[in-house]
């Protein structure tokens, strides 16, 4: 496992953090929102990021990816939760990407994938049903029909489920709710019969949808009955990279607050001359560097595919947690009143962190998870 | 690479050879070398242990070899820990000459200080204490009031030295004394080493909360010090002993990365044991959490430390990293034994006697002696101040 980063790496996150800064600053967001798009993101932007090669990193060089990695990836993504820039990184350059590259048939990669890493198609992960992250709590059922399946069952928090040409979809083919066996995962065409999708405007403004299934036909990706070996693997990838968006997201509060701390005078002084707010900054500095340890330590040991990989995406993910509602809510609130207005900036972190704390497991969920993988 | 690979078969093999076995167990706080004079051994094991290690230089491995010391590269000093850890050799020699005062000699001692002086901490021969803290003056130390006065070949020392560690069972002490009233504060205090034989110079041990007595008000009443006891240069001590502080909390900030780890009982399993089990669960979901908390905050924070061994093994600028050690490190340990408390219910709460085990009883003892880990060497306060004034730039 390694802490810090190849060459390569450094040069991924440079790329990256110049490119959204220039590209899609936080005012990109605001006005997607503002402007009710109804993509929730940027056409150009995503076809500029698939010729970067971003969305091949966890793709097989045959299949027109370069393999590069989690680590790699989740370099983009913190550079992107930098400027919280609203794109299908996550839904399709990696859970459809992972997906697809580790339980497609050979059919199945050739006819997905290289439009995906080409940037011209798009996927989603239909797997919550509940009001929280729950990865085996699968009741959507899937009835065989001939060679292939009918599927029936309600998704919530699907992230880009509206715009997504293709739902990767988790199902019941046995099993009781809650079983991790017996979760079969499904590709089913956006526009197949029986599929309707509601998108769902969301605190942080980015991208989720309620999917309903009807009797919808279905193929079968991976094998039937353990779709879940594919998806914890999957998901950990997921929890790490976006512990890594959320990690940048933390860092830039912070950064953003630290400058106000300097900038802003009251009683003749700046506010960071008292006690009880720069105690607070060196919290959140201290906080922010674990969280990035965690962050490597879980991304080298996925691309390792290390034993204590799963264990490490729990605990990155669980601290990007705490860190992130940390710096989210303490930058509002040193910003005083101005943090509370929408016209200034860092509110927006403070609902992003919402958001991404509730994706792929909360700090509960992981610490309940780790202490499990830990033995007690 | 491979001489890498030989070095560590060449220590692994002399360690096994070496290392008695019973200095392969858990060690008991009563069972610490700490060297020195006044020093008793329970075992002798302990002191042929130290004598063997010192031989090669190895309780102070990366120091070089003309002051006895072990020579190592960084690299080579990490296997040897490793190593040790993996046997579970105990740590020979431990006290503030090693941890402190050695670096801070070879860096600012006259040659004759070092020659003088490393070579006894190697050996343990020679035990050193701390006289910082006074009365008046902990946190804001530099207004330390312990007045030197040069009469010609000698300094004349008069003052009070207060939570001093181990000053009764010490041979020396390196001592920050004020040298010019008439200045800054900063800019009047001077470095001294003091002999603690002279009989002007009386500790007195203090009692802690633990029912320990670790530490002394230490009195110093018209002491003759030679004046080549002098530190770098005349009231420009300050520097130095910011310097030692860094040392310091280093080794404060290792807390949990100590060898004793192989032995160390986790609170998961002291709660099992107390709680019970469910599923292989600790029965308790709310300690449950806690303890998972506490756990996963500990594997971060060595993640960290690991983190920026890394970074300057790479030969990367040191970062500011290093100076959040001593604080989240201390904090967490201190978090670690309310774990371990909260695990065993009634069975934390004895004092002595029966009903209760030698673990229940020695970690109801350092449960307390944790408290002082964010107090000395600089409190958690100072330790915040000093990252938003160092790392964060944030005005006074
Ligand atoms: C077990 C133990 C061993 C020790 N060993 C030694 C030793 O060997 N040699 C030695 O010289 N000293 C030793 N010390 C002393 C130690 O360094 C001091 O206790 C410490 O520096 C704090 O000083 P103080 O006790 O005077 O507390 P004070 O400085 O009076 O602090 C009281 C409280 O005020 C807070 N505070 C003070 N200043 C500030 C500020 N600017 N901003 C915010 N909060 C502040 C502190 O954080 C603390 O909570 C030891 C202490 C302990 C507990």
């Amino acid at each position: 496992m390694a802490l810090i980063l190849s060459e390569d790496a450094i040069m991924v996150r440079d790329t990256a953090l110049d490119f959204f800064r220039e590209r899609s600053p936080i005012t990109a967001l605001r006005k997607l929102r503002d402007d009710n798009d109804p993509d929730g993101f940027s056409r150009s932007l995503w076809r500029q990021m698939a010729e970067l090669g971003w969305t091949g990193f966890l793709v097989a060089e045959d299949q027109g990816g370069s393999g590069f990695g989690v680590t790699g990836l989740g370099q983009v993504m913190e550079a992107a939760g930098r400027t919280l820039a609203a794109t299908p990184l996550l839904s399709t350059g990696l859970l459809g990407a992972s997906l697809l590259d580790l339980a497609g048939s050979a059919e199945q990669k050739d006819e997905h994938l290289p439009p995906l890493v080409a940037g011209e198609r798009l996927f989603a992960l239909a797997l919550e049903e509940t009001s929280r992250h729950a990865p085996y709590r699968i009741a959507t059922t899937a009835v065989a029909d001939g060679t292939s399946y009918r599927l029936s069952g309600n998704k919530r928090f699907v992230l880009d489920g509206h715009v997504a040409d293709v739902l990767i979809v988790a199902a019941r083919t046995s099993g009781a709710v809650g079983d991790r066996d017996g979760i079969t995962l499904f590709l089913v065409p956006a526009d197949a019969p029986g599929v309707s999708r509601t998108r769902t405007i969301m605190v942080d403004s980015r991208n989720a949808a309620i999917i309903r299934l009807d009797n919808t036909p279905a193929t079968v990706l991976g094998r039937i009955g353990g779709g879940a070996d594919v998806l914890d693997v999957v998901l950990d990838r997921a929890r790490a990279c976006l512990a890594a968006e959320m990690l940048g997201s933390s860092a830039e509060a912070f950064d953003r607050t630290l400058q106000y701390l300097k900038d802003r005078k009251q009683f003749g002084v700046q506010i960071g001359s008292f006690q009880a707010l720069k105690h607070r900054a060196a919290q959140m500095f201290c906080e922010i560097e674990v969280t990035r340890s965690s962050v490597l330590a879980a991304l080298s040991a996925l691309d390792e595919q290390a034993n204590d990989a799963a264990a490490l995406a729990s605990l990155a993910k669980a601290k990007a947690n705490d860190t992130i509602f940390l710096c989210g809510n303490e930058g509002v609130q040193i910003h005083g009143g101005i943090g509370m207005t929408d016209e200034h900036e860092i509110g927006f972190f403070m609902k992003r962190a919402r958001v991404a704390q509730a994706t792929f497991g909360d700090a509960a969920f992981h610490r309940d998870r780790y202490a499990g993988l830990m033995g007690y | 690479m491979t001489d890498l690979t030989a070095f560590r078969a060449q220590t692994h093999a002399w360690l096994e050879a070496n290392c008695p076995p019973v200095m392969r167990t858990w060690m008991p706080e009563d069972e610490q070398v700490a060297g020195g004079k006044r020093a008793e051994y329970v075992r002798p094991e302990q002191k042929i242990w130290l004598d063997r290690m010192a031989a090669k230089g190895w309780t102070a491995p990366t120091w070089p070899k003309k002051y006895g010391g072990g020579g190592l590269s960084g690299d080579e000093a990490l296997i040897l820990e490793e190593e040790m850890q993996d046997l579970g050799c105990r740590i020979p020699l431990r006290g503030m000459g090693l941890s402190m005062l050695g670096p801070t000699l070879l860096e600012y001692g006259t040659e004759e200080q070092r020659q003088t002086h490393i070579p006894k901490i190697v050996t343990g021969e020679i035990r050193w204490c701390q006289g910082y803290s006074e009365p008046g003056s902990g946190s804001d130390l530099a207004s330390l009031s312990t007045r030197a006065v040069l009469q010609g070949e000698h300094y004349l020392v008069n003052g009070h030295k207060i939570w001093t560690s181990n000053a009764h069972l010490s041979d020396w002490i390196f001592c920050l004394v004020r040298t010019d009233p008439t200045v800054k504060k900063h800019d009047g205090i001077s470095f001294l080493l003091i002999d603690m034989d002279d009989p002007g110079v009386r500790p007195r041990p203090i009692k802690l909360i633990s029912g320990k007595s670790v530490f002394c008000e230490t009195f110093f009443e018209n002491v003759q010090v030679p004046a080549s006891h002098l530190v770098g240069q005349l009231n420009k001590g300050w520097t130095i002993a910011k310097r030692l502080l860094e040392h310091e909390r280093k080794g404060i900030g290792g807390i949990g990365a100590r060898q004793a780890a192989k032995f160390e009982i986790p609170p998961e399993t002291v709660a099992k044991m107390h709680v019970g089990e469910v599923d292989g669960k600790i029965a308790e979901p709310i300690l449950r959490d806690h303890i998972a908390a506490y756990s996963m905050d500990a594997q971060a924070f060595q993640l960290t430390r690991r983190r920026a061994a890394e970074e300057a093994e790479s030969g990367a600028p040191p970062g500011p990293l290093s100076a959040m050690f001593k604080y989240y490190a201390t904090e967490l340990n201190k978090r670690r034994y309310e774990m371990l408390l909260e695990g065993e219910g009634f069975q934390g709460l004895g004092w002595e006697g029966e009903g209760f085990s030698d673990d229940e009883l020695r970690f109801t003892r350092e449960w307390l002696r944790s408290k002082a880990n964010s107090i000395e060497g600089g409190t958690s306060e100072i330790q915040l101040n000093i990252i938003a004034k160092r790392v964060l730039g944030l005005p006074d």
